[in-house]
């Protein structure tokens, strides 16, 4: 069944951004962007460097407000929202730079995400420990020992034991061998079976196996969108956006 | 924690540091060092009044590294908070040594005015450090050189404030009669009041310490000290968190001046201003935001002091500012600041 009929999708989407702008400093980052994204799926960001992917992310946390135009989340306005707010609306964030906290153990780090530490969020350590072994094996040692894409890892492990019901996750490969790319792309095919993934991405190797849906942003505004198995085929629009022959 | 966390108890734990146990090994050397010229029995009451001295240091000095080191907010309000505290225990000693509670109070009486005096001081000291965060901190983060200014300008304030309710004049501290005299054990004479400043140095170093390393509360602070925004992203509300710590540190000042009233027998609306010199060379030998640099620097200052001052008298009051001046050549950050 299509879940797109002329640009719209056909069910509610859990996230909506409608006309939103956002600057940094004087810089008009984002110049309206229109998004809706639906419930269960893992979609995608794409787009050349400085097109607003992660602005746009950092926007909807509410981490670089949006000066213009609105952001709801399941139906609710979440625009003017401070970052813990949506956050305790069930929106977990990984951002670019992993942001683990490196005076922290493993250990700490996770219980840092465990918004209300309960027996259903230690549990969810079991599934996090069979994506990422490693993390266990490091579990009392401070997150700043860990090597890149262990960092990475707990990161986005992190993420995933808060419960989320949407999780903007940006650029989880920047910087990882292949053979970690790859068993990042394996752990967020598990973690999307679970909850909504947004994902930012200039690794389309890794966007085309973990994404369902697809929004090319550039210059500030979103200028395509659609299914990834319809772009993956697409090497006209690959090469105009993305720059891939 | 959860069995879960239990079954995880033996993951990788970091390799000894053997610059730390030299470290450890030289310290240790240097603190034995004044046994060479002074009998054991002195050096032992020289040993206590130093401890003692130390814990009064610590507790003037934890709540600015708390601040300074968590928040990254130059507050040199600590002293008014200081001399707050110190005021605030005098007029609880005086409203309780009217119920015969304080010159003349039995044991439980003597150990219950005092810890009146310290909650009381808490709460006042508390609620200072709210009021000065949300009036003037939260609108200067990331501003130190404001931060100087502004809380100079509070400090001023608060001063005139207790001049105001208080008078301009030294006071008289009562101390509860409890804590009048010495101990003499084997000849080892210990001021009775110095063993009740170990007792509540200890228990406040090992109680902040219990929240910053053992609690949630105390992981989402390090984590905030680290990087803000992700502990917001999180779910957090940090301005709240931080705004808590600021009152925490103001309240750990004013017991600190409560404490150091007592032990001084007189407080004077200056106090704050005087007191806070010594709490900063606290901090800046034990490293900014290093509670536990912050412990052992206080420890270092009172130990030398005192021996200092039995074999040397005439430099003993110079000694604080010598350990600082070595500490910043060798260690610019502090004993266990961050580089």
């Amino acid at each position: 069944m299509p879940i797109w009929e002329g640009g719209c999708p056909m069910t509610e989407p859990i996230l909506e951004l409608s006309g939103v702008h956002t600057f940094i400093a004087q810089h008009h980052i984002l110049q309206g962007v229109d998004m809706a994204v639906l419930p269960g799926r893992a979609t995608v960001l794409l787009g050349r460097n400085g097109a607003g992917k992660s602005t746009t992310m950092r926007t909807v946390m509410g981490l670089t407000p949006a000066s213009k135009g609105g952001i709801r989340l399941d139906g609710e306005d979440i625009t003017k929202a401070r970052p813990y707010e949506v956050a305790q609306a069930g929106v977990g964030f990984v951002p670019e730079d992993q942001a683990v906290i490196y005076s922290l153990s493993v250990e700490e780090n996770f219980r840092l995400a465990m918004l209300n530490e309960n027996d259903d969020s230690w549990k969810r350590m079991d599934t996090i420990f069979e994506l990422f072994p490693a993390l266990k094996k490091f579990w009392r040692s401070k997150a700043g020992v860990l090597s890149g894409g262990q960092k990475q890892m707990l990161a986005i492990a992190r993420a995933f034991v808060g419960d989320h019901k949407l999780l903007l996750i940006d650029e989880p490969s920047k910087g990882l061998a292949p053979i970690v790319v790859d068993q990042l792309i394996d752990s967020l095919n598990h973690i999307a079976g679970h909850t909504t993934i947004i994902l930012v991405e200039q690794n389309f190797h890794m966007a085309s196996h973990v994404g369902s849906e697809y929004f090319i942003l550039d210059d500030g505004h979103v200028v395509h969108q659609g299914l990834m198995e319809a772009l993956v085929d697409d090497h006209e629009l690959k090469q105009k956006y993305l720059g891939i022959a | 924690m959860t069995s879960q966390t239990a079954s995880l108890a033996g993951g990788e734990k970091p390799a000894l540091d053997m610059k730390q146990v030299a470290f450890w090994v030289v310290a240790g050397g240097i603190w034995l060092l004044p046994l060479i010229w002074i009998d054991p029995t002195i050096y032992m009451v020289l040993t206590v009044a130093g401890v003692a001295m130390g814990m009064l240091l610590f507790l003037t000095a934890v709540g600015l590294t708390i601040i300074f080191g968590l928040m990254d907010v130059l507050n040199l309000a600590h002293g008014a908070f200081f001399a707050w505290g110190a005021y605030v225990g005098f007029t609880i000693l005086g409203a309780l040594n009217g119920l015969g509670w304080v010159e003349t109070g039995t044991l439980a009486q003597s150990i219950l005015s005092v810890a009146i005096s310290l909650a009381v001081a808490l709460v006042v000291g508390g609620l200072w450090g709210l009021v000065v965060e949300r009036l003037i901190i939260s609108k200067i983060y990331g501003d130190h050189l404001k931060q100087i200014l502004i809380t100079v300008g509070a400090s001023m304030i608060m001063a005139e404030i207790i001049k105001v309710i208080w008078g301009p004049n030294q006071e008289v501290m009562l101390v509860p009669a409890a804590f009048t005299g010495s101990y003499d054990i084997a000849d080892v004479v210990i001021n009775k009041f110095r063993v009740a400043a170990i007792v509540v140095g200890a228990a406040v170093y090992t109680g902040v310490m219990a929240v910053l390393l053992k609690t949630k509360l105390g992981i989402i602070i390090r984590a905030g000290v680290e990087n803000r925004e992700v502990v917001q992203a999180l779910g957090y509300n940090i301005t709240r968190i931080f705004t808590g710590v600021f009152a925490a540190g103001a309240a750990l000042a004013a017991v600190g001046g409560s404490m150091w009233g007592i032990f001084r027998e007189q407080i004077n609306p200056a106090m704050g201003e005087e007191n806070l010199i010594f709490a900063l060379i606290v901090v800046i030998i034990g490293g900014m935001g290093s509670v536990t640099g912050s412990f052992l620097s206080a420890m270092m200052v009172g130990l030398a002091f005192n021996y200092v001052a039995f074999l040397m008298p005439k430099l003993a009051l110079g000694v604080n500012i010598l350990i600082m001046a070595i500490i910043l050549l060798i260690r610019p950050w502090g004993l266990l600041g961050k580089e």
